[in-house]
């Protein structure tokens, strides 16, 4: 290589380089503000604490969501924008199958099925109906999604990118305004509130426990009262909650993590995952070599669907409340996390939806509550300038 | 057979039309009239009512085709996937208003500038914001550059919506968006009562409305009605102007390969900039005309709906035809989306439509569907959409054959398809 190709190749560097640097030092010095603040005490550890706990919950629900948007994405190389209301329509065909099998014989099938009643479920409460309900969520997904690649992206194998991604803008809107004719457009309250998982001080002692939904932290008096508890340590402090977080929470964790980890499975020890890394990587190559790409395609979205409709479901756990257009609010949230692991990594993805949901929750930190997603879009953007293949430059679907 | 109908069918309404533009949109634009004055008619409507849904369609096809033909000069001329027309909108439509918004008028006081300089704010607002967005995302891949566009009109909307720039102090002056309870400021459609005084004579339009029945407010409308119209047909001349220029030659030349044209050395990244300035413009000012007619406006109007919206119109118009644009704005708003919403507004049978699905499946399943009709259009917009994106991608009018030079060398020969 010439002298002069080499100035060349360097000075095409540069810029990309500089943004990165700058990314990095923004990084750098928000961590440290944040750190400052710690010290001087403007904001306190247990704060700071259920903030980040609030984002990586929330960010494994988009980075489990992403999982399937990222694998179609790389797989049939378009941006699925019915990715979001995908999670809507799982989400409540998931509540309804769990309100009915939950619900029966306290109110009508109809209204059960269309979630009016409220037969009063949280996961302490019925944890069997809504892992019921999970898997539900995830088998009528993956069944509708199939069912769309049918009949909307099939006839489009050879399309580009830009034909399919508005036809999925149309199979968005027929999914929200399905969602809408049946459920209504009003916001439905779905659980009821659950147990808490906490840290706490009671009567002299630091530990876990799990408290009820209706057991205050300082209205306790001994440590028997708290179920499942585990002393660290004794302490002076008067009595109260350190930190804590939803049992639905904890379900979304729970579940999400389990999860990814059988995706991480399938796709790195079983034969069917390698085919769909080889087709993200080269699709003429892989057909060429003989992979089944239609079955390739069908599994990609039977994940993917799935992955999404219990995204979507454990979401609406978590949150309580679902409406028609829950899902497209969140899909650029999803894209974010997406992007920001590179299209087509799955761990990118995790790792995106992580990053994407601590932004939209630390940003509180220095920002007022109306611009949190504001700074998430920014990363989102930010990433798309100054390295669009993402975090993990180069490595598709591994 | 279908094929031979619709071929049968295509042909008629060919000759009908005799391939004039100006009688296409003529056409369709009466169909819409004429579907509206029978349901208006069964309805049970006067004369003034029918003529205000008549001047409601219209108010509302003349906002999407100046939208629509603003984004065709993105997407439809010059190939970019710009799905962030709700952000530049609101920026016009926000520019504007705090430029002309009186400096008492709450919330969200103004500058109280004059209304043409305030308009040509908001453009300026709304071009450089668009110029802003277009320098990072030169070089961008198209699903890329749609995914940037619609979320930095979120982080538009969003920044609108927040109490933090709802009111802001600047050198001495409260500036500021209203935040959440939206901004107030002179409505445009007064311009229609400004111009019926101006006009000598102009005022006895409303007795002579008053002799058909036509209410004061539903002249002054019908007035600003025309105004929209005007900008609308502004709008068009000014697209088939920078359609025929040259520089309307390398913005299509970039769409079928920009390779190409960078290749024959014009600086396509100069060319997308100016295009993105003069598209983001006619876009703030589209917004301010038609969403912003009334004098107030919230960040609601300016949710992403509507972005997808004007794409589908785009879409079943024909993405680079300018008549397209105007029919897919006409046959979207009127046909898609106002018409049903006219029909389930006067004709539920009161509350005897049933309150759920399951309960219409039992009892009156009709009314239920009427009552719901709101949310079926969509749903039939999104089938729409999918099958045009199967079966004919270029809508209406895309892709229809173009002179590349400057005679129309193809004489009298019947025009035939151009595939690419």
């Amino acid at each position: 290589m010439g002298v002069a190709s080499r100035v060349g190749h360097l000075r095409r560097r540069v810029p990309a380089l500089s943004g990165e640097v700058l990314v990095t030092l923004l990084i750098i010095g928000l961590v440290g503000d944040i750190l400052r603040r710690l010290l001087v005490g403007i904001i306190g550890g247990p704060y700071l604490a259920s903030v980040v706990i609030e984002g990586v919950t929330i960010g494994l629900a988009y980075g489990l969501a992403g999982i399937g948007l990222s694998m179609t994405y790389s797989i049939l190389s378009f941006a699925n924008f019915a990715h979001g209301d995908t999670m809507t329509i799982g989400a409540m065909s998931g509540w309804s199958v769990a309100y009915l099998i939950g619900g029966i014989g306290t109110a009508t099938l109809g209204e059960l099925v269309l979630l009016d009643a409220n037969p009063g479920l949280s996961i302490t409460a019925s944890f069997g109906v809504v892992i019921v309900g999970v898997i539900a969520a995830g088998v009528l997904t993956a069944g509708l999604t199939v069912l769309v690649d049918r009949l909307v992206y099939r006839p489009m194998r050879r399309a580009d990118g830009i034909p399919l991604l508005i036809a999925s803008i149309g199979v968005a809107l027929a999914f929200r305004y399905l969602a809408a004719f049946f459920y209504g457009t009003d916001v439905m309250g779905i659980t009821q509130p659950s147990g808490k998982l906490a840290l706490l001080r009671v009567d002299g002692t630091t530990g876990i426990g799990v408290l009820t939904a209706n057991q205050g932290g300082s209205e306790l008096m001994t440590a028997g009262e708290v179920a499942g508890f585990i002393a660290l340590g004794s302490t002076a402090a008067p009595t109260g909650t350190i930190l804590s977080v939803t049992l639905h929470s904890v379900v979304l964790i729970v579940v999400a993590s389990v999860l990814m980890l059988a995706v991480h499975l399938l796709l790195q020890r079983t034969k069917m995952g390698k085919a769909m890394r080889a087709m993200a990587d080269n699709k003429p190559l892989a057909q060429v070599t003989g992979i089944p790409t239609e079955r390739v395609i069908r599994l990609t979205w039977i994940i993917g669907g799935a992955l999404a409709g219990i995204a979507g479901f454990l979401i609406v756990l978590k949150s309580g409340t679902v409406s028609f257009n829950f899902g497209w609010r969140i899909l650029l949230f999803i894209f974010a996390a997406v992007i920001l692991g590179g299209i087509g990594s799955v761990y990118g993805a995790i790792a995106g939806g992580l990053v994407i949901g601590i932004v939209d929750s630390v940003a509180i930190i220095w920002l007022p509550s109306g611009l949190t997603k504001v700074a998430a879009f920014a990363v989102l953007i930010l990433v798309l300038i100054v390295r669009p293949e993402g975090i993990f430059r180069g490595v598709t679907t591994a | 057979m279908t094929q031979t109908v619709t071929g049968a069918v295509t042909a008629a309404i060919r000759e009908l039309v005799d391939d004039s533009d100006l009688r296409m949109i003529g056409l369709t634009i009466g169909g819409v009239y004429l579907i509206a004055t029978v349901l208006a008619v069964a309805a049970g409507y006067d004369v003034g009512g029918i003529v205000n849904t008549l001047r409601a369609i219209t108010v509302f096809a003349a906002g999407y085709g100046m939208l629509v033909l603003a984004l065709n000069l993105h997407w439809g001329y010059t190939g970019l996937f710009n799905i962030g027309v709700a952000g530049f909108m609101a920026i016009g439509t926000y520019v504007t208003a705090i430029l002309s918004a009186p400096p008492e008028l709450s919330p969200g006081a103004g500058l109280g500038l004059p209304i043409p300089i305030a308009v040509l704010g908001g453009m300026l607002a709304a071009a450089i914001a668009g110029v802003l967005t277009a320098l990072p995302a030169l070089k961008m891949r198209a699903d890329y550059l749609a995914i940037v566009t619609v979320a930095l009109s979120e982080i538009i909307r969003l920044s609108i919506k927040s109490q933090t720039l709802a009111s802001v102090e600047v050198g001495g002056l409260t500036l500021g968006t209203g935040g959440g309870r939206g901004i107030s400021y002179p409505a445009p459609s007064d311009a229609a009562t400004w111009l019926i005084e101006l006009i000598p004579g102009g005022t006895l339009l409303y007795p002579a409305g008053a002799t058909f029945g036509i209410a004061r407010p539903v002249v002054s409308g019908l007035v600003y009605m025309l105004i929209l119209v005007a900008f609308t047909a502004a709008f068009y001349w000014l697209l088939v102007q920078i359609g025929q220029s040259p520089f309307g030659r390398v913005l299509k030349a970039i769409r079928e390969d920009e390779l190409v044209a960078s290749a024959l050395g014009k600086d396509t990244r100069i060319f997308k900039l100016k295009v993105f300035a003069v598209g983001c413009a006619l876009m703030g000012l589209g917004g301010y005309l038609w969403l912003g007619r009334s004098g107030f406006v919230n960040d609601l109007s300016f949710r992403p709906d509507i972005t997808f919206f004007v794409f589908v119109a785009l879409i079943i118009g024909g993405a680079g035809s300018n008549t397209g644009s105007v029919l897919g704005g006409i046959i979207f708003s009127g046909v898609l989306f106002y018409l049903p919403q006219f029909i389930s507004q006067n004709f539920v049978r009161g509350a005897r439509a049933p309150d759920t699905f399951v309960e219409a499946l039992s009892g009156d399943l009709t009314g239920y569907l009427v009552a719901n009709i709101s949310a079926l259009r969509f749903v039939a917009i999104g089938v729409l959409l999918v099958w045009l994106m199967q079966r004919r991608p270029e809508g209406i009018l895309g892709h229809r054959m173009e002179a590349a030079a400057a005679i129309d060398l193809r004489g009298g020969r019947p025009g035939g398809h151009e595939d690419d």
